[in-house]
């Protein structure tokens, strides 16, 4: 099993912190994990993402070149990088921001509601861990146990308070997304 | 027979390869007694820059380490911070201090970095054969301004003093002159206060010491002397600009 | 072996600094090393430890020039650009033969360049960078774990040697999370500090320079005692890792975050029945030119492929121990990109066929 995973977004959306909550999960399931920031001049509103690789195997390129998993929270991460998912592969959608539909005819799509679905979870920002709990339902690579207790490991201190909100989050994400499939 | 003059146990015996009237040797002496006074030799490293003092480790029997062209304070700030209980001296003159090494000397002074500067001011590069410094006289010809300093071309001296002085961290900053016996004496008086004020945890002190460069500036001893009074005196006041102690104590 | 932990490559050497003894920091911010300082800011005071943000690079080499004569583990970090203001300083530091740490965590050049992840500093840094004739151990790590790892031995090996150490690593390394387990310190017997400035107390006063003016012919005999210690580290301390080099026809020679993505290739063609192995230097100073020539003599190595990010600069080092032995082909890509698996597996099938 290798997952390659690309979250991408505005800065500010949590794509990091997304990715971060991925592969500190994989460590704790055993598994072989690295996680790549972009980084770039950009701050809060720019662009961002990451790469997330976790597999069973030794990782040798931590580059992910064709995910096998696209999660994007914003239209132009989408553009980005639709063509590079594996075929067969996923791309996930949050579609609160993004009104253009995935072209790819060889990939899995699912589209969420992520900002809609975060704001009824309390907190509109919480989007990259209803997109986070969607993939967890879609791939079934961890359960939402080890992700939740992962939670509070990789956020900043000073977000440790919205943790019950992210978990309503998660939880809210895998359901949509159970439902949806 | 009661000795009445001694040479300093600091001050190594060695011949000095500093010309003829030049004011090193006398402030190298005074460190020198300075050191022997207080009681701290054993203790102190000098931080030698480069120019005319490069080799100052060698004239004087304490630790000392060599900087690059106008890092000594960067050196001094490394060696202090990791040596609280030594004593440190950064020896510098006006290249190394006021040229290339400004953004050093102005932020160990910002900082203020807890050793002592001691910053000779002849207003000529000597080392490297009398081009302009940084403390060039309006008007005096080097190497490198042949008709003379013009400020319209290259801005008037920098007053290292008046410049440092306006800034909140330094503890003490004085300029003084080793020009005639009477401002020997001075200088003592300062730089033994400088590393007074660093043994007792004071902060940042900075003593400026007009000096002679006869070779390069063409001139004699005697008029190198007179030079400093007529010429650089005027234009660099001397006295103390900033004295937190005494700022204290007034209070 | 202990706990794994989740750490950024940035701050993963900055812990591994403080376990191998380094309570000196001082540096200057420039992306994509940022981490570092701000790591070091917070967590060197709780060791009794000191950070200095400088002024400059130049400031900051100079720094750690001081905290080094005076006998103090000391480091400093920075990329590229910045690298390039110390290398003044690195040369003092290896003329006065003073130790010190030197983390350069490359971002595309020249000039100021991008921020991308880049190994152009090669040259740079397997040449000494400064001026005059010295040379640094530069140390080439691939993975969170090897940083961590390497700021141990490259703290001993600074001191061993007393002279600066460079760890070389790209913006890919630098920004990367990866599990690890925090190194153990290191149980190494070290030279005495007989040269350490800390006040002439009941000894003969210390001078730590690099100017060595008299008796004439000074300097050249210091530096050949310079050279006497650069043969030793050629002759003690090349590191490199094989991998599937047993049967191998073409070899692939790379270091750091290329080395990795060569690997994934390498993988790959095995796959397809093509025999790839990678050699991958660990220490690009000293360099692993007998293992590189060893190989070249083999019949079956029919070529060799030089991975790197940046125009081609270890390819030069590659070139002097094959010696026209064997064909060498090169894959890189410079000003702050990666290379792409795609296109190296495409250069891997090329050379094949």
């Amino acid at each position: 099993m290798t997952q390659k995973v690309i979250i991408a977004g505005f800065g500010g959306q949590g794509v990091i912190l997304a990715g971060k909550l991925l592969a500190y999960t994989g460590m704790v399931e055993g598994k072989n994990v690295s996680h790549i920031p972009s980084y770039g001049v950009e701050m809060r509103g720019g662009t961002a993402n990451c790469a997330v690789i976790i597999s069973d195997q030794e990782i040798a390129s931590p580059l992910v070149v064709h995910p096998t998993s696209l999660i994007v929270l914003n239209k132009p991460s989408l553009l980005k990088f639709e063509d590079s998912v594996t075929p067969s592969g996923r791309i996930l959608v949050n579609e609160s921001l993004i009104d253009r539909e995935v072209k790819r005819k060889d990939v899995v799509v699912l589209y969420v509601p992520a900002n809609k679905i975060a704001e009824e979870a309390g907190n509109g920002r919480s989007s990259n861990m209803v997109m986070i709990g969607a993939w967890l339902a879609v791939t079934g690579l961890f359960s939402q146990k080890t992700i939740k207790e992962s939670l509070p490991r990789v956020v900043s201190k000073r977000n440790l308070r919205y943790n019950e909100i992210n978990e309503r989050a998660i939880d809210m994400g895998y359901e949509y997304a159970k439902n949806a499939g | 027979m009661k000795a009445v003059y001694e040479r300093p146990r600091t001050l190594r015996d060695t011949p000095m390869h500093y010309c003829p009237g030049c004011g090193h040797s006398i402030i190298h002496k005074l460190l020198s007694q300075s050191i022997d006074e207080l009681g701290i030799r054993e203790r102190t490293i000098v931080v030698a820059p480069v120019g005319c003092s490069v080799l100052i480790y060698n004239y004087l029997d304490c630790d000392g380490s060599e900087a690059a062209h106008g890092r000594a304070q960067a050196v001094a700030t490394g060696l202090k911070r990791a040596r609280p209980e030594c004593v440190v001296v950064s020896y510098q003159g006006d290249g190394d201090l006021a040229a290339i090494g400004t953004a050093e000397t102005i932020h160990a002074a910002n900082r203020g970095e807890k050793f002592s500067v001691i910053f000779v001011n002849n207003a000529i590069y000597g080392m490297t054969g009398g081009q302009m410094a940084p403390t060039t006289l309006a008007g005096q010809p080097t190497k490198t301004t042949p008709f003379g300093r013009d400020p319209k071309e290259i801005g008037p001296p920098l007053r290292m003093c008046e410049l440092l002085s306006g800034l909140e961290a330094p503890a003490y900053i004085e300029r003084v002159s080793v020009h005639d016996v009477k401002n020997v004496l001075r200088t003592k008086k300062a730089i033994k206060k400088a590393l007074k004020n660093q043994i007792e945890g004071a902060g940042y002190s900075f003593v400026e010491v007009l000096s002679m460069c006869p070779t390069n500036w063409g001139m004699t001893t005697r008029q190198a002397s007179s030079w400093i009074e007529e010429n650089m005196i005027p234009y660099y006041p001397l006295g103390v600009y900033k004295d937190r102690g005494k700022e204290r104590n007034a209070k | 072996m202990g706990e794994k932990v989740l750490m950024r490559g940035n701050e993963a050497l900055c812990e591994s600094a403080i376990i191998a003894g380094c309570r000196f920091y001082f540096g200057y911010p420039i992306t994509p090393q940022n981490e570092v300082p701000a790591y070091m800011a917070r967590r060197l005071p709780e060791v009794n430890g000191c950070f200095l943000q400088a002024e400059s690079e130049l400031s900051a080499i100079n720094m750690v020039w001081g905290a080094s004569v005076a006998g103090k583990r000391v480091m400093t970090s920075s990329s590229s650009p910045g690298i390039s203001l110390m290398q003044e300083g690195i040369s003092y530091l290896a003329g006065a033969e003073l130790p010190a740490v030197i983390v350069n965590i490359m971002r595309g050049g020249p000039g100021l360049g991008s921020i991308g992840p880049s190994q152009s500093d090669y040259f740079q840094a397997t040449r000494g960078g400064g001026h005059g004739d010295y040379r640094t151990i530069v140390l080439a790590p691939q993975s969170v774990q090897e940083i961590a790892d390497i700021m141990i031995d490259a703290f001993d090996l600074a001191d061993i040697y007393r002279n600066p150490v460079v760890v070389l690593g790209d913006g890919v390394i630098g920004q990367m999370t990866e599990p690890l387990v925090l190194p153990k310190p290191s149980t190494r017997t070290l030279p005495r500090n007989d040269w350490v400035l800390d006040g002439a107390s009941g000894r003969d006063a210390r001078v730590v320079m690099s100017l060595r003016l008299s008796p004439p012919g000074a300097l050249e005999t210091h530096n050949l005692h310079l050279k006497e210690k650069f043969c030793e580290m050629e002759r003690n301390e090349v590191r490199y890792e094989e991998y599937e080099l047993s049967d191998a026809q073409l070899v692939i020679v790379a270091f750091g975050t290329a080395a990795r993505v060569a690997r994934t290739c390498m993988q790959k063609a095995r796959g397809l029945g093509m025999k790839v192995g990678l050699l991958r230097p660990v220490t690009l100073w000293p360099f692993c030119a007998d293992a590189l020539g060893a190989l070249a003599e083999q019949r079956r190595v029919k070529a060799f492929l030089t991975v790197e990010m940046n125009l081609g600069q270890m390819l030069e080092d590659v070139r002097l121990a094959v010696l026209g032995r064997k064909d060498i082909f090169f894959y890189g890509r410079t000003g702050g990109s990666v290379p792409d698996e795609d296109e190296l597996f495409g250069k891997i099938t090329e050379v094949f066929s």
